[in-house]
């Protein structure tokens, strides 16, 4: 079992003087001696790291545009090589999301091996949106996305990964947050080999507002790694970071890395990030690392939490003296860890499916 | 009627310095509607019984039997023992993150009746349960024993006493932690539940004083792993008068 581990070992780099390039040539190979890649053996991305092609496989539901009004890179450059490579397709599909009553829904089927995806996706003024982005299908995946959550505009975003076993899927979603507005990003991260989420915020005005919630659930030999980064680069804003996850069996493995920096800029901060593993087996491991750091003092408040526990023989034994057998007493414990996060998707279908997905996975029906 | 019956039951732990046995041929019966108190020092072996009931993992039987009914308990696992009508309050419950309270309570129901039960009578059992051992009802949304007061702790353990509805319970140190008036008031619960379903009782205590507000029929004296002495009410009052002391030397 993993505790609450301050970076130890590796040298901790300043998150906000990370390399950002289009250009996949600026970045070195990836490597665990690489801070952002040092939990993931390189094997694991099966060549997104070397290049990509574009993207075959479909998506169904809400309309992309293959242009618009917009520009690459505006939010972010790359901050990794293999987003890089996604980069350098140079094929951005354009997502307008005007307020619509109802969430939107786009399903990623990926098809293929070795292939990017580049998005850009705009939530217009006063606009408020729920978009649904839900990651199925088999191969490897990798794929870029910038947010841009105009000013008094209100956005959802949902990031489902329920990939093939054997699937890879890396995805880096930056978000840029104007003034007054607020953005909730819910990553729920189920199936797939490999997968790797690199959501980050930062703000284009004062007074905004970011929740950042994850759910994911690892068992037999996956990967589930989540590393939300929130750059407070203006005053006033807030933000809530809080990830849960449950592990599996011997070899699953989760990482979370929660940065949040605090620039002398931001006086007003409000921040809090938090990450729980639940642990149901011996063997699996939970790496969870929250960095802070916090260049004023004239903040609200910043905290973190991070705590890993195993489901113990004493819980389950309590549940049992109740009536309630094993497997059912595993599914209580852990449907209702992860349903603070997956409630809150506000889809009940979804929802549903997603509880569904997860009582296979405890019953060993599914990885 | 029913029966549970404790015969010649021998119970070791693993310890580091290798197999430790706690008890040593315990013999007991208890039946429907009756109250044994099982009183006794510390490390007699109280809570070791207590958990070999509710067959804990960490208790290995190494001899003996337990039959409730006839039927080997022995063999059953601890959620077959509730099913079969075996409880077991505890002295130090859990807590169980991500569960409410009226989750758990629901879902021990339907484990043990082997059915759901129905939602409005259900909800009106337990909020009146809930009334009766003075529990705020804000507390069915809570998690299960989470941050919880040792006093509501053990309230909660006699609401599923109440609400579970067991042939037998075996209440382990109940009475610790509590003061005069939470004792009060989870004794009623326990003299509640027996009336209503004619409970068997076994009552695990250190202390005399929740004996003034459960009477039991039986008061066994546990010494070393073993029943040393057993008799009726008036043991109990020895026992408050002399202590353990003649029992050790």
């Amino acid at each position: 079992m993993e505790q609450h581990t301050h970076g130890a070992g590796v040298p901790l780099q300043i998150r906000s003087e990370r390399l950002r390039s289009a250009n996949p040539k600026d970045f070195p190979a990836v490597t665990i001696r690489d801070e952002q890649w040092r939990y993931l053996p390189v094997e694991r991305l099966e060549g997104l790291d070397s290049e990509v092609q574009k993207f075959a496989g479909s998506l169904v539901g809400f309309p992309v545009q293959d242009s618009g009004n917009i520009v690459p890179g505006s939010i972010s450059l790359p901050e990794d090589l293999v987003a890089a490579n996604v980069f350098a397709l140079n094929d951005t599909k354009f997502i307008k999301l005007v307020s619509a009553d109802a969430p939107e829904l786009l399903e990623i089927k990926a098809s293929g091996t070795k292939q990017g995806l580049q998005f850009f996706i705009s939530n217009e003024k006063f606009g408020k949106n729920t978009l649904v982005l839900n990651h199925t299908g088999s191969g490897s995946l990798a794929e870029l996305i910038e947010i841009e959550v105009a000013d008094e505009s209100d956005l959802t975003l949902i990031s489902i990964q329920n990939l093939e076993d054997d699937s890879v899927i890396t995805s880096s979603q930056f978000a840029r947050l104007g003034r007054n507005s607020k953005f909730k990003h819910i990553v729920v991260s189920i199936g797939g080999k490999t997968i790797r989420v690199v959501p980050a915020v930062s703000f284009a005005g004062t007074g905004a507002e970011v929740e950042m919630l994850g759910a994911y659930f690892a068992n037999g030999d996956q990967h589930i790694e989540h590393r939300p980064f929130v750059d407070h680069n203006m005053a006033n804003c807030t933000s809530n970071v809080a990830y849960k996850g449950a592990l599996q069996g011997a070899k699953a493995h989760t990482v979370w890395v929660g940065d949040v920096l605090i620039r002398q800029a931001a006086e007003g901060t409000k921040t809090y990030e938090l990450n729980r593993n639940l642990l149901l087996t011996d063997g699996a491991r939970a790496d969870s690392v929250p960095n802070l750091e916090i260049e004023t003092g004239q903040i609200e408040g910043a905290g973190h939490a991070s705590a890993s526990g195993r489901f113990d023989d004493e819980q389950l034994f309590y549940l049992q003296a109740r009536g309630i057998p094993e497997i059912e007493a595993k599914r209580l414990v852990v449907k209702g860890f992860l349903n603070d996060v997956i409630s809150q998707i506000g889809l009940p279908d979804l929802q549903e499916e997603l509880n569904g997905i997860i009582e296979a996975k405890l019953e060993g029906k599914q990885k | 009627m029913a029966i549970l019956e404790i015969k010649n039951l021998h119970v070791s732990v693993e310890t580091e310095a290798g197999s430790k046995e706690i008890l040593r041929g315990v013999d007991l019966t208890i039946r429907s509607g009756e109250t044994h108190a099982i009183m006794g020092p510390n490390g007699s072996g109280k809570s070791t019984l207590a958990y070999s009931i509710a067959g804990h993992p960490k208790y290995e039987v190494t001899e003996g039997e337990i039959l409730l009914d006839g039927e080997n308990v022995l063999e059953m696992s601890p959620d077959e023992r509730a099913r079969a009508g075996l409880f077991l309050a505890m002295q130090y419950p859990v807590e169980i993150p991500g569960i409410s309270v009226s989750n758990f309570l629901r879902t021990a129901k339907t484990a043990i009746d082997g059915e759901a039960p129905a939602l409005r009578p259900w909800i009106k059992e337990v909020k009146e349960a809930m009334t009766n051992l003075r529990m705020d009802a804000a507390f069915s949304e809570r998690n299960v024993n989470e941050g919880f007061s040792g006093g509501e702790k053990k309230r909660h353990e006699i609401l599923q006493l109440e609400l579970l509805k067991p042939a037998f319970a075996v209440l382990d140190e109940t009475d610790s932690g509590l003061d005069v008036d939470a004792l009060k008031i989870v004794s009623e619960g326990v003299n509640r539940a027996q009336e209503a379903n004619n409970l068997g009782v076994l009552l695990i205590t250190h202390y005399t004083r929740i004996l003034k507000y459960i009477k039991p029929d039986f008061v066994h004296v546990f010494v070393a792993g073993k029943v040393a002495e057993e008799g009726g009410p008036e043991l109990a009052d020895r026992l408050e008068a002399e202590g353990y002391d003649r029992y050790l030397s």
